[in-house]
């Protein structure tokens, strides 16, 4: 076994499995792909944690590109924001850790304090990607703390936006679940009290009947006023606001009940409704619990700040020193490192400045910038250390001031639900009808039968489950569209999407595939030529040199001599005796007759043309058929923040040239989505990047679109994993599905309602029919919502 | 009869305590994270010498 597995990590490194190169670093026999990965064995295996690599195999992460500074840490102000408690001894402090994926990673953070003994304590949640570390802060600085988790590969992500999901987030649920308990216990207890009376008591045992009576209504008590409560609030604050929704009703319900209840006890005339009170506040409870479905490694609200560092270093009289981001001014010069993110719009006064602008436009070709350019915020520098002045605050600069449009403000219109429009109605016929009742046995002359039927409409209209069949519906929903890798920020976007006439999509990095940029040879190549070309490409920093050299994906075999490079336009080089030249048409001296489609490398061998590698942008799969099937029923636009090169491959795609935009600042995509609904469409956005952010927010369901749903998506309602893009017409065709399930459902239960009510307009509900009714009506709906749901899926091939 | 009293006063106590157990768990977070305790009581306990932890790996094949 163990050497088995010795052979099969031969080719991979030890520590991270990715491939090894050439040359391996060793150490006690075992390889790995970099001096990272090699240093962070070795210092596991000094402190004797090797059982990390016990639990899993290659449990680490690659360490290529890491080496982040945390010298800010050490300023008062910064670190005293990130603890949760300190005092003279002791700091706690939560951290997010992206790379905690598997049981080693649990085992490993767990056992710090075999590294450094003045960690006292560390704990992970795992869903949350969490950790909670207590150290001894005399003995150790909090820079020391996430120094010791950089150099085991477990970088914590510390940003402006709180990125830790702190447990007062999850008070409100707790409080909730309480509730839910607190009504179960009192529901079960009076269950029990309540059956002898529905089977009948003998004579001998009536004097139990009062004594059961007053035990249920002590236990409705806590019921009414404890976990009840919130339906009497939401109802009083709808009412003042003029709005009547299914919690008017709902509060009604309960209150008739519960004075009826005191009544017929207290007065010793029946026994009281306290069983089907009880039980409808615990199932209505538990409907409210469904709805609040939250994923615990996704965030649907992140803005710029959780991709921004906590500081920059500032260059101040020659010297450096960290300066937390809020108090950078324009003028200041900055000092960014290797793979640190430009906070602000600045001019680029010294170094070479390579900007992967993926975070911000997904588009993953690093960019160059001469000194003197405005390099835009968000950009990440690749190569070496750089200087820059800024030239704009952090948060007006190009990509952030999206942030200061008005859309940002304030919560998204609420998504009006089917259920709210439905209850108005609701509560109007309700009320008519018990009143009607009442005053039909008052002219009869019948005070006791009209109080009667008056109290049992409104005890057995209450619509339980009429307000339980949206949330068991839509979240069934959610969690079939969970397996099916689409996260949806709540229930109520399932109503949304079911409603959308018009999508828009970003081009790069939403339908195209940001990983895979193909090329196509057009001309006559052998597999010796190609190996050629990319040991002459390997050279080459320039983009297309390296997506060139990324595809063919083959290791070096020789090397070049005589390498030349003419930036932007092509390489020369000698390879194994053979003369290469690479480039564009015009390095090459060649006339071409047509233009081709995307970027084009020229191969010349020993002045032999041999034709051409073309780019191609690959598109997501399934995206044809996507096209076809969404353009069948709605509107299809594309935004892009690009150059038009591709709009001729993209017109098959979108028949209407004019609903194609190209060079779309952030801005712009939010003004059109705006024009859109101003037209009164509902639109729902694709994105990825943050120049997305608007857009995404600005429409009536923005949607991001990332192949890693670790890794962040800007703010938005959903969130799709790219396998799973194609799948959108039948995610579509699922709500508008469940959509016609809870239509249903209301259908059902108002005729339970009608049942109900041919008993309660005569005067004569016994507790024994609303104590079967109401269960029976709201086990109806959740079996019939959960079946239909699913029925449905499988229908739309999602399950 | 009047036993009944007593059983069902019996029997309400120790839902109660129930009911205040479960209120205890979730005040002091037991219900916070659900699923990382599952996976930390599989750890094996300190292993002292490096060549140990080869011998319980070949225990359990």
């Amino acid at each position: 076994m163990i050497i088995q597995k010795n052979i099969a990590q031969e080719t991979q490194c030890y520590h991270c499995g990715d491939d090894l190169p050439n040359t391996p670093y060793v150490l006690d026999s075992k390889s790995f792909c970099c001096l990272g990965c090699k240093g962070v064995y070795q210092l596991l295996s000094n402190h004797n944690l090797g059982n990390y690599y016990a639990y899993n195999e290659v449990p680490g992460q690659t360490q290529k590109n890491s080496k982040s500074h945390f010298e800010y840490l050490d300023e008062a102000a910064i670190a005293a924001n990130l603890v949760d408690y300190t005092d003279e001894k002791v700091s706690v402090i939560t951290l997010y850790i992206p790379a905690i994926h598997c049981s080693s990673c649990i085992w490993l953070l767990e056992h710090l304090h075999q590294i450094n003994p003045a960690i006292m304590q560390s704990r992970i949640d795992f869903l949350k990607k969490q950790v909670v570390i207590t150290f001894k802060n005399q003995e150790l600085s909090l820079r020391k703390v996430i120094e010791i988790l950089a150099s085991i590969g477990y970088e914590p992500l510390i940003s402006l936006q709180d990125v830790v999901k702190k447990q007062q987030s999850d008070h409100s649920e707790n409080h909730l679940i309480r509730k839910i308990a607190v009504a179960g216990f009192c529901f079960g207890n009076v269950m029990l009290l309540s059956f002898p009376d529905y089977f009948g008591l003998s004579a001998l045992e009536q004097e139990f009947r009062t004594f059961f009576g007053w035990l249920n209504l002590a236990f409705a008590v806590p019921v009414v006023f404890y976990s009840g409560r919130d339906y009497f609030s939401s109802a009083w604050y709808n009412l003042k606001n003029g709005i009547l929704n299914l919690d008017f009703p709902l509060a009604l319900g309960i209150a008739v009940m519960f004075i009826r209840s005191i009544v017929e006890i207290v007065g010793n005339t029946g026994a009281g409704f306290v069983d089907t009170l009880c039980g409808l506040v615990f199932f209505l409870l538990i409907g409210k619990w469904m709805q609040q479905h939250t994923y615990h490694h996704l965030s649907f609200e992140r803005d710029y700040r959780s991709y921004f560092p906590v500081a920059v270093t500032l260059i101040d009289d020659e010297k450096e020193r960290p300066l937390p981001l809020n108090e950078l001014k324009v003028g200041n010069r900055i000092l960014i490192r290797s793979n640190e993110i430009i906070p602000a719009d600045a001019i680029l006064l010294k170094g070479e400045a390579e900007m992967d602008f993926s975070f911000v436009t997904g588009e993953s070709l690093p960019v160059k910038k001469v000194l003197g350019e405005v390099v835009y915020a968000g950009g990440r520098q690749l190569k070496g250390a750089i200087e820059l002045e800024v030239v704009k605050p952090v948060s007006q600069s190009y990509l952030t001031q999206l942030w200061n449009n008005e859309a940002f403000f304030g919560d998204k219109t609420m998504i009006r639900t089917f259920a709210d429009r439905a209850s108005k109605y609701f509560s109007i016929v309700l009320l008519s009808i018990a009143i009607g009742a009442a005053l039909y046995w008052i002219l009869q002359g019948e005070t006791t039968k009209a109080v009667a039927s008056f109290t049992a409409v409104l005890i057995i209209a209450c619509p339980c489950a009429l307000a339980l069949s949206s949330p068991f519906t839509l979240s069934a929903v959610l969690s079939i569209f969970d397996k099916n890798k689409f996260y949806l920020k709540n229930t109520a976007v399932v109503e949304e999407l079911a409603r959308i006439n018009t999508f828009v999509f970003d081009k790069t990095g939403t339908i195209t595939n940001p990983e895979n940029t193909g090329f196509s040879f057009d001309g006559h190549i052998t597999e010796e030529e190609k190996q050629w070309v990319n040991d002459l490409a390997r050279n080459s920093g320039h983009p297309l040199s390296r997506e060139l050299v990324k595809w063919l994906n083959r290791p070096s075999k020789y090397t070049a001599v005589k390498y030349m490079e003419k930036v932007g336009r092509g390489i020369s080089g000698v390879v194994n005796g053979q003369e290469l030249k690479l480039g564009s048409a015009s390095f090459l001296g060649l006339k071409m007759k047509t233009p081709t489609q995307g970027a084009a490398v020229h191969i010349i061998i020993n002045n032999r043309y041999l034709g051409f590698f073309c780019s191609k942008q690959q598109w997501r799969a399934g995206f044809k058929d996507l096209i076809f099937k969404l353009g069948k029923e709605a509107d299809l636009h594309l935004l892009s923040g690009d150059q038009d090169q591709d709009k001729q491959t993209l017109i098959p795609f979108f028949p209407r040239a004019q609903q194609m935009h190209f060079a779309q600042s952030p801005q712009n995509k939010l003004d059109y989505i705006r024009n859109l609904q101003a037209s009164g469409r509902k639109v729902l956005m694709f994105g990825d990047g943050l120049n997305d952010a608007g857009a995404l927010k600005q429409s009536d369901l923005g949607i991001a679109v990332t192949d890693n749903i670790n890794n962040f998506s800007p703010g938005c309602d959903a969130i799709l994993d790219g396998a799973s893009f194609q799948k959108i017409p039948m995610f579509i065709k699922l709500a508008k599905d469940a959509v016609k399930v809870i239509h249903i459902s209301f259908a059902i239960s108002l005729t339970y309602n009608a049942i109900g009510l041919y008993f309660a307009v005569q005067g004569m509900l016994s507790p024994l029919i609303a104590a079967v009714l109401m269960p029976i009506s709201t086990i109806t709906i959740i079996l019939f919502t959960s079946i239909a749901v699913r029925l449905y899926a499988k229908k739309n091939q999602l399950l | 009869m009047n036993i009944l009293y007593l059983l069902i006063g019996f029997s309400i106590l120790l839902a109660l305590i129930f009911l205040a157990a479960f209120f205890w768990a979730s005040k002091t977070g037991q219900n916070d994270d659900t699923y990382t305790p599952a996976v930390r009581i599989l750890f094996d306990d300190e292993v002292q010498e490096k060549n140990d932890d080869i011998k319980s790996d070949q225990d359990h094949t």
